[in-house]
């Protein structure tokens, strides 16, 4: 037995003593467990779950020891993340510091920086949440108007966030703020981070057409921030925000993979709405289930080459481009079938007359138009692909097309 | 075996590349189309990828093969499509071969595959009937005689069936099971009919009247049914390696004339519309290059069950098939009117690509029984 497979045997042992039953089971919406300085637990499980998970190091398991990571390589890492998918267990917690920020700061933030903001975040307790869009700011970010003056050894911020999920329940926010001219735009932009409860922050739930959401706005009026709270170099936080993105973009295919809120198996509804086609219409309804459900293998089948290029250290890039843009176009696809199977009983809004699941559908399909926008819009993927992965020429100014 | 090229694969797509690059370019292709010629490839060529040990990758050491395992197909046959390259390795080797190693008693073995795979016999597959892939259907009989049997039956589309040295006809025996014949050049009671096919490859029609074997030309049916669903399954992901090469081909010429091609004073691949449009291309590039090499490895020394490979197989053709259409429509479309001339190379790959779709299961064919094994 080679190193890779030993270090799978133990830690599927070591899962199979710690993972409580209950915890490998699919996990509702209201279940998941945020890390942060409110953390929440609906059961004892959960609680004792987070915590082996934490004192295991393995809310960051591909982190530095020196961070408070549990400092495995990209295999490992990859073996760990399908040990726990094999026994069904749920994520300890969801914290989009770790997926987003971390790596981020791991890359750019000053040592002092990394000793202060990664170890909290690796033990889950911190939330934080992203301050990018703003209202005149969606796929043009780097139009972004909120400034950031600095004042003594302050900066004082102004302006608004938009987008911003979880922004009333997070106890932190990394933000892109201006600090220079907006000529050219993505010149003058900075990346800082800042304590959600400083005085001059507010912050204002957003409702969607699935009904509530996540999604806040939030406001800034003249809010101080020390100005160590600044990541790299300033004027330079333009690249980190597209370090950041492309960690965004992954991260939201594994969000929505990880089965939030809920899971939806096209598999089981097809064999359950469908047993056995008879007339041409569910022939042909059957027919595109399957061609969705094939679309979703080829999906996860490129998430293995990923890894298997990542450990021979090739150029992903490419693969890490298309993710996001593919698996959010391919959930859209999956609940519009599913509202074909399931006809009317898909679309209930709400009462007795529906059973929870199927209300969580409904919402779950109305968000999935909601995933093909945030994090990038599909067209801004595309844009990233064709010019950074097949470096096709950027558009001549002035040209009539 | 994972989702990435190893070392040794990688060293058989340099070595093809080279062979290809320099002995079978496309402009090979276009003058054997333009000489008419029924067989279809270059017999030179065809001896030069046996000198290069293509013929013997996936067969044992002791059937003097390499043992390289069938993995050593996915980087062949991608330069295979990236060349648009015509040879008889999938019909005689892949299809054929895989039949014979798995259903020939010893005596035939000895007796067909050294020379199969030294390329001096060049066996067709005799198993359509219809004009869409349908494997299951079978009218030709087989009838038992005192020496052995006599075969009738019409099969529609025989791929290299032109001037081979024999054929595996594909026979409803008596007892209502299906075998395989190993039929020999020169039997009576054979017509073969040259179809001319938009790639030029080499296609006919096999007619078996009365045509008379000896009870020797049977192979095992023992597992026949199993057997040639995994000949077919190797084929099809042949096929489907090939369809990649291809639409890499094409995916580069139309990325080329996206940058070089001047309209409205700017190269028409500054245009966010033919931008967006190549980038969709991109990502059905990707997710076939995954479908294609996961379906290689579960056909690898045969590690995976039959549902998986089934599962798998299935998958990479349809997965193929439907990004080559994609890809190949789109190419000539951006392409404007050069990619719809006859000089232009484009032509010649939507042409082989739409062979290539349609052999071995197009994709409603194959949604079908991935549905099988994925409902079931």
């Amino acid at each position: 037995m080679n190193e890779l497979e030993e270090f799978r045997a133990e830690t599927r042992a070591w899962l199979e003593a710690n993972c409580p039953a209950s915890m490998r089971t699919p996990m509702p919406s209201e279940e998941m467990v945020w890390g942060g300085r409110n953390v929440e637990f609906c059961s004892e499980d959960q609680k004792l779950w987070f915590e082996r998970m934490r004192d295991k190091s393995w809310f960051c398991p591909d982190w530095p020891v020196a961070y408070g990571g549990g400092g495995l390589d990209v295999r490992r890492s990859a073996i760990l993340d399908a040990e726990m998918r094999r026994l069904h267990c749920r994520p300890p917690q969801i914290n989009l510091g770790i997926w987003m920020l971390g790596p981020v700061l791991l890359e750019y933030a000053s040592e002092e920086q990394k000793q202060r903001f990664l170890p909290p975040m690796a033990r889950g307790e911190i939330r934080w949440c992203q301050g990018f869009s703003e209202p005149n700011a969606g796929s043009d970010l780097a139009s972004l108007r909120t400034t950031a003056v600095l004042d003594g050894d302050d900066y004082v911020i102004n302006g608004t966030k938009i987008w911003t999920s979880y922004g009333n329940k997070s106890d932190w926010m990394y933000a892109l703020v201006r600090t220079g001219p907006m000529v050219p735009k993505q010149k003058g932009i900075s990346l800082i981070v800042l304590d959600m409860t400083s005085p001059g922050v507010s912050v204002s739930p957003i409702d969607l057409i699935s009904g509530k959401s996540s999604f806040c706005q939030v406001f800034f009026d003249n809010v101080r921030v020390p100005r160590s709270q600044l990541i790299g170099e300033v004027n330079d936080g333009w690249k980190l925000g597209k370090a950041l993105l492309q960690h965004e973009r992954r991260a939201m295919s594994r969000f929505s993979e990880s089965a939030l809120p809920t899971h939806f198996d096209l598999d089981e509804y097809v064999k359950r709405c469908l047993p056995a086609p008879q007339d041409a219409d569910e022939v042909a309804l059957q027919q595109r289930a399957v061609a969705c459900l094939m679309d979703e293998q080829a999906f996860s089948l490129t998430n293995r080459r990923m890894i298997d290029s990542l450990s021979a250290r090739q150029d992903v890039s490419g693969l890490m481009a298309i993710s996001k843009l593919v698996h959010t176009e391919q959930e859209r696809e999956k609940f519009e079938i599913l509202l074909q199977l399931l006809g009317n009983q898909s679309m209930g809004w709400s009462g007795d007359g529906f059973a929870s699941r199927d209300l969580d559908l409904t919402g779950a399909w109305l968000m999935s138009f909601a995933q093909t926008i945030a994090g990038g819009s599909s067209e801004v993927q595309l844009n990233v692909i064709a010019k950074r992965v097949l470096g096709l020429p950027d558009p001549v100014q002035g040209v009539r097309s | 075996m994972s989702l990435i090229y190893n070392e040794d694969q990688q060293q058989l797509l340099d070595s093809a590349q080279d062979f290809l690059a320099a002995r079978s370019p496309v402009a090979a292709q276009r003058a054997l189309r333009d000489a008419d010629a029924a067989v279809g490839f270059d017999p030179q060529v065809w001896q030069g990828m046996v000198e290069l040990g293509w013929s013997a990758v996936a067969f044992a050491e002791d059937q003097g093969g390499l043992d390289f395992g069938f993995a050593g197909f996915a980087p062949i046959f991608e330069q295979i499509g990236r060349h648009l390259s015509a040879s008889p390795l999938l019909s005689s080797v892949v299809l054929c071969g895989s039949l014979i190693e798995q259903l020939g008693s010893d005596s035939q073995k000895q007796g067909l595959l050294p020379g199969l795979i030294a390329g001096e016999q060049r066996w067709a597959l005799a198993l359509e009937e219809a004009d869409r892939h349908q494997p299951d259907l079978c009218d030709t009989r087989a009838i038992r005689t005192d020496s052995g049997y006599r075969l009738s039956g019409r099969k529609s589309w025989v791929i290299d069936g032109l001037e081979a040295d024999g054929w595996l006809v594909i026979a409803r025996l008596e007892d209502g099971q299906r075998g395989v014949f190993a039929v020999p050049a020169g039997t009576a009671g054979m017509t073969l009919q040259r179809r001319q096919m938009i790639d030029a490859r080499n296609m006919a029609q096999l007619l078996l009247e009365d045509a008379a074997v000896d009870a020797s030309a049977l192979l095992s049916s023992d597992q026949f049914e199993a057997a040639l669903e995994l000949a077919l399954d190797r084929g099809r992901a042949c096929l489907a390696a090939e369809l990649l090469g291809c639409c890499e081909a094409v995916f580069a010429m139309t990325l080329e004339y996206l940058r070089t091609r001047v309209q409205f004073d700017a190269p028409i691949g500054s245009f966010q519309a033919l931008q967006h449009r190549a980038a969709r291309l991109y990502v059905q590039l990707e997710l076939m290059r995954s479908s294609v090499m996961a379906a290689f490895e579960a056909l690898d020394r045969d590690q995976a069950d039959p549902a998986q490979r089934r599962q798998l197989v299935s998958l990479a053709k349809w997965k193929a098939n439907e990004a080559a259409q994609l890809i190949s429509n789109e190419a000539i479309q951006m392409h404007g009117g050069i990619g719809v001339t006859d000089e232009y190379d484009l032509g010649l790959f939507l042409k082989r690509i739409r062979m290539a779709q349609s052999q071995l299961g197009h994709s409603a064919f194959h949604v079908s029984r991935y549905a099988g094994v994925r409902l079931s």
